[in-house]
């Protein structure tokens, strides 16, 4: 069934309050999930107090403060710091999204830090996303012919092109796939928005020739249709892709070569 | 590509491969959103219907069912909203019942209630309008 309560060893508890900001004027407390996967404790809040002039205006520029001035045992992903890697999902303030492109001033109150909900967590905010990639390698995302390679580049009119834009800029961060709850129940079945955005990212270019081997694919009551079309997706999306819509697209495709 | 979170040794390939695509759930899909155009009409003329005949005794109500457009618009709601009704509740246990066996046997049991439901209420219907 369902888990609608968290097993007790995962239940989260208070944690250290610390602070490096006591006489500052501009400070903040962010509330961070902890977890060690060595010290077999429960999960737990960690706060801390930093000084809000210390350091740049996102999320991100806090954490990276805190790891570096505060607690160095802090553990998340990050890389680009512009929103085009995707390593810095997370959820802060209830909604999924990249810490780098998400400004502080943005968020009333404590600042709240999770990991991606409902993956297996490795440590901190660090979401074990395993099952994701091969769930996206699973789909295929990459060009695919029948036709000889022609010996130059592969031609596509700029109408054909233009079928790409709001596909092709998701960056696979999988805010998208972690806040939806029919991904959350049957995440072994269910493609989710951001495998199934990719996948019709593919079958909406012009270039491809397996269209049909693609929906023959994801024709499935799980790996397709357990979507039904709560948005959380589109809302969460950090890039402002529809993911909703592409699993809509697909849905039409189906119906269409039906007759 | 070994998963993190167990002990098993099936790779994150072959979970999310999982037995294939099953090449079905058009048609379930299909029918809901079918059945849920056609509930709108029939459920407004039967909430109209009703209304009109608030207070009315057995024999106007009988006389309104005993017309052939009435007996049929209501064994057609009757049938649309079983169909409806039992289509959404196989998705909602597929969503959240997860044991093989209680998930199969929910949706078994609900179907047979449907069916059930259904054939009594469009007997009734049979009986008041074709009844003398």
């Amino acid at each position: 069934m369902v888990e609608f309560t968290l097993p007790a060893n995962s239940v989260v508890r208070p944690g250290k309050k610390v602070s490096n900001a006591r006489d500052a004027k501009n400070k903040r407390v962010f509330k961070i999930y902890r977890w060690n996967p060595d010290d077999k404790e429960n999960p737990r809040l960690d706060e801390y107090e930093v000084d809000l002039d210390k350091f740049g205006p996102m999320v991100l520029d806090a954490l990276i403060h805190i790891k570096n001035e505060v607690d160095s045992t802090l553990t998340f992903r990050r890389s680009c710091r512009e929103g085009i890697c995707g390593s810095c999902a997370m959820n802060i303030d209830g909604m999924n999204t990249l810490s780098c492109t998400k400004p502080i001033d943005e968020i009333k109150g404590d600042i709240k830090i999770y990991p991606l909900p409902h993956m297996p967590v490795v440590k901190d905010l660090v979401p074990d996303l395993s099952l994701l990639y091969a769930q996206l390698a699973s789909i295929k995302p990459w060009l695919q012919t029948q036709s000889p390679a022609p010996p130059k580049e592969r031609l596509q009119s700029p109408a054909d092109r233009a079928k790409l834009d709001g596909l092709y800029e998701c960056i696979l961060c999988f805010c998208c796939s972690t806040s939806c709850p029919s991904y959350w129940w049957n995440p072994e079945r269910y493609l989710g928005p951001a495998i199934l955005l990719q996948a019709y990212r593919w079958l909406a270019d012009s270039r491809d020739e397996m269209a049909g081997e693609r929906l023959d694919a994801l024709e499935d009551p799980f790996k397709l249709y357990r979507c039904h079309q709560i948005m959380n997706c589109t809302r969460t999306c950090p890039k402002g892709l529809n993911p909703a819509e592409a699993i809509v697209e697909i849905k039409k495709l189906i119906v269409r070569r039906r007759g | 590509m070994s998963s993190k979170q167990g002990t098993s040794l099936v790779t994150d390939l072959a979970r999310a491969r999982g037995l294939g695509a099953s090449h079905t759930g058009t048609e379930h899909w299909w029918e809901q959103r079918l059945t849920s155009i056609a509930l709108v009409p029939l459920t407004l003329w039967f909430i109209f219907s009703i209304a009109s005949l608030a207070g009315a005794d057995y024999a106007t109500v009988k006389a309104w069912l005993q017309q052939p457009l009435s007996a049929t618009l209501a064994i057609i709601l009757v049938a649309v909203t079983f169909h409806h009704a039992v289509s959404g509740m196989e998705v909602i246990f597929e969503d959240y019942i997860h044991t093989k066996c209680a998930k199969l046997t929910a949706i078994i049991a609900i179907k047979f209630v449907a069916v059930l439901g259904a054939v009594i209420c469009i007997l009734s219907v049979l009986k008041l309008a074709l009844g003398g």
